[in-house]
């Protein structure tokens, strides 16, 4: 009984809901106002992402006459908790070492892709042409960076495992958080490929063609609206928090907040990945969806195969800057 | 459930998501690519051709400059234009160098606008935003010179309204110095972002032969490298007098349609520094009286093409006839040739490439409502066009 309620307060309360929420909403707010000044704009007031949030609980929700209904309110729901249940086990990872196993780095994974399934079934299941054409290409998107990301985890499971700190299985996330990978070559080119594929599973430019507001006017969201597009939002939120925190936790240490100056620096290994999405977000226009595909498997793909081979050679010399 | 065996369509309209005026594209998809185009405009019928036959001569120029609000300076100078030829009218030369100034500025403010419009449809937020905050300062300085950022309404039949003062000059070539380096750095930054030559290289195809087909006017056809320009074809204005190139690419992309635009932002600097050397001092008003029967036409390169302008008078204070033909009126069509085969993403931005601006195209068709037939069909406009030509040269 007890270890359910402790369970509840970790996925609702702290690290979960509502504290990962406080967190996203406040970084949400870091990157439009980043965006804004960027853009030589002024951008929004501090309090303006959970206005936003706010304002959508409460306004009509509109289900399409065509749309499969269950799926069509379920995928948000799916969506959310994925994220959550994502973003709470990071945080008990880096929170709590001390615990041996707290899932690894494949649940982890497995988790990642949940967001992105829920989109696809969401939009699939709203009947609108251009939701259509949004849905497939976050199935082209999913294709394209989901292989790159393994490739980059096997290059940090491969450092984890010539690294003699390493005690327990170098899948378990609190080992992986015991390495910094950055710090070596083919660590850092999987670390770069990383950030380019948590870019692409935020949905932002250069990665944001099954949104592409501009173009299919919305494409995977446009039929959501009121409490279930606040819903997508409030998951939006969750992994603003979670992907970087993911990266954070993989190639740069963990997220270590036992000491004022770990934690400190640990919210500056999170503001570095933040302004690392932010910099790629402004300074580039959107690729097409069979760029992107290019781009993850020929380019990327090569890059982390020649790593790979890099990171082995390096535990074979005990060359640990390889 | 009833299923449709129709191809799916896209629809991109009635309003449009990013231009916010009323268009409509219904684009017929297979997959992502694009295999049929549909076109419906005019929404927003305005009659301006109609109001114009009801309003005296030197009223008009205010009602055409709000034809379109970017063209405000190339719509009222093709009428003007029209209307010097009917009454044979020269304007001073200072009246002259004063509308090729401010036409060159209107071309310089739109050129950024559509840079910027091009940037947010490929998702570049930053050059929208940088774009339209390097165009503020052309705005500026075309208030500084008409009392408007836009309608500026300014040229009048037989000169100008307002002379551009002495004391604005310093200001202006000031101005332009600074947006020449802006728009250079920006130039630069277009033409060697690998991104963006793999977004707009290659994408929405207009040949040289679909060009000359479809009758495109402006930077549309000297990006597909047919090198037609008003104002080298037949110099209005002191166009003439002055030296500078009519840019042109070969390769009909919207990658050219972008270098076309962006370097005649360039060229249009050059002209004006000329122009404000060359000035010479003097009156910009000629004594108009009456305006004797007749006809001319009058047309001005706008921004986004020729601007067309018929008007015939009786020896009245009003038209008895004006014409207007905006340069999207042609270059719309001429989706069916670029935007066909492409993917959906390249159709999109293939749709902005050619600078559309739908209030310029609006026209009136008589629909039955039961059978959707067409009742003012084309027999019928030209049968009815000609009994009025023939009333007003019974009236002439």
């Amino acid at each position: 009984m007890n270890d359910l309620l402790n369970n509840l307060f970790w996925i609702l309360i702290f690290p979960g809901f509502v504290f990962t929420v406080t967190c996203g909403l406040l970084a949400g707010w870091v990157v439009r106002k980043v965006t804004a000044l960027v853009h030589h704009r002024i951008g929004p007031p501090l309090l303006q992402q959970g206005y936003d949030v706010m304002k959508l609980l409460g306004k009509e929700t509109l289900i399409p006459e065509a749309a499969q209904k269950v799926v069509f309110i379920a995928a948000p729901l799916a969506g959310m908790s994925g994220a959550l249940v994502l973003a709470t086990l990071l945080w008990r990872n880096n929170f709590a070492t001390n615990i041996p196993y707290l899932g690894d780095v494949i649940v982890a994974l497995y988790l990642m892709a949940i967001p992105s399934l829920a989109l696809i079934l969401g939009s699939s299941a709203s009947a609108s042409p251009h939701a259509a054409i949004g849905a497939s290409r976050e199935i082209k998107l999913v294709i394209s960076y989901e292989l790159a990301l393994v490739l980059a985890l096997i290059i940090v499971i491969i450092k984890a495992v010539g690294n003699s700190k390493v005690t327990g299985s170098p899948l378990y996330l609190s080992s992986l958080a015991a390495v910094t990978p950055v710090f070596s070559i083919s660590g850092m080119l999987a670390f770069l490929v990383a950030i380019l594929c948590v870019q692409a599973k935020l949905g932002y430019v250069p990665f944001d063609a099954a949104e592409a507001e501009t173009e299919i006017a919305g494409g995977i969201l446009i039929e959501y609206s009121g409490a279930l597009l606040a819903i997508w939002q409030l998951m939006q939120t969750i992994l603003l928090i979670a992907f970087p925190l993911f990266l954070v936790t993989v190639f740069m240490g963990g997220f270590d907040a036992g000491t004022v100056s770990a934690l400190l620096l640990s919210i500056g290994k999170y503001v570095l990945v933040l302004v690392l999405l932010i910099l790629i977000k402004n300074t580039n226009p959107r690729m097409r969806i069979d760029q992107v595909m290019k781009f993850f498997w020929y380019y990327c793909g090569p890059v982390l195969g020649f790593a790979i081979v890099l990171a082995m050679l390096g535990n074979a010399y005990g060359l640990g800057w390889l | 459930m009833k299923i449709s065996m129709r191809k799916p369509v896209i629809p991109v309209g009635p309003v449009h998501p990013l231009q916010e005026e009323m268009e409509y594209f219904q684009l017929t998809i297979d997959g992502e690519i694009v295999t049929d185009i549909d076109v419906n405009i005019a929404y927003n019928h305005r009659g301006i051709e109609e109001i114009s036959e009801t309003l005296q001569f030197d009223q008009v120029p205010f009602l055409v400059s709000r034809i379109c609000g970017i063209c405000s300076a190339s719509h009222p100078l093709a009428y003007v234009q029209a209307v010097e030829e009917i009454a044979n009218i020269t304007p001073p030369e200072r009246a002259l160098y004063v509308r090729t100034i401010i036409n060159e500025l209107e071309r310089i403010h739109s050129h950024i606008l559509w840079a910027g419009l091009a940037g947010h449809f490929i998702g570049y937020e930053t050059v929208f935003m940088w774009a339209w905050k390097y165009r503020e300062p052309v705005l500026d300085l075309l208030e500084e010179i008409t009392g408007n950022r836009n309608n500026y309404g300014n040229v009048k039949i037989g000169g100008c309204r307002e002379d551009i003062k002495p004391d604005i000059i310093p200001k202006l070539l000031k101005e332009l110095d600074l947006l020449e380096k802006k728009m250079d750095m920006l130039t630069k930054a277009v033409l060697d972002d690998p991104i963006l030559h793999a977004r707009l290289k290659g994408v929405g195809i207009l040949t040289k032969e679909d060009a000359i087909k479809y009758a495109v006017a402006g930077p549309t056809a000297r990006a597909s490298g047919v090198p037609i320009d008003v104002r080298r074809d037949d110099p209005y204005a002191m166009y003439g007098a002055l030296d500078w190139n009519v840019i042109t690419q070969e390769e009909g992309d919207v990658f050219a349609k972008t270098v076309v635009r962006l370097l005649e932002t360039l060229e249009a600097i050059k002209i004006i520094r000329q122009a404000l050397k060359k000035m010479p001092d003097g009156p910009v008003m000629t004594e108009v009286k009456d305006i004797p029967p007749g006809e001319g036409c009058g047309h001005v390169e706008a921004p986004r093409g020729e601007t067309f302008h018929y008007v015939r008078s009786d020896g009245g204070n009003r038209p008895v006839r004006h014409k207007a033909r905006a340069p999207s009126y042609v270059n719309v069509p001429s989706f069916k040739a670029s935007c066909i085969g492409e993917e959906v993403s390249d159709a999109m931005i293939t749709l902005a490439a050619v600078d559309p601006c739908y209030s310029c195209t609006e026209r009136m068709a008589v629909l039955d409502s039961q059978t959707n037939a067409l009742i003012c069909g084309f027999e019928e406009l030209l049968r009815l066009s000609r009994e009025k030509t023939e009333r007003i040269r019974k009236g002439i």
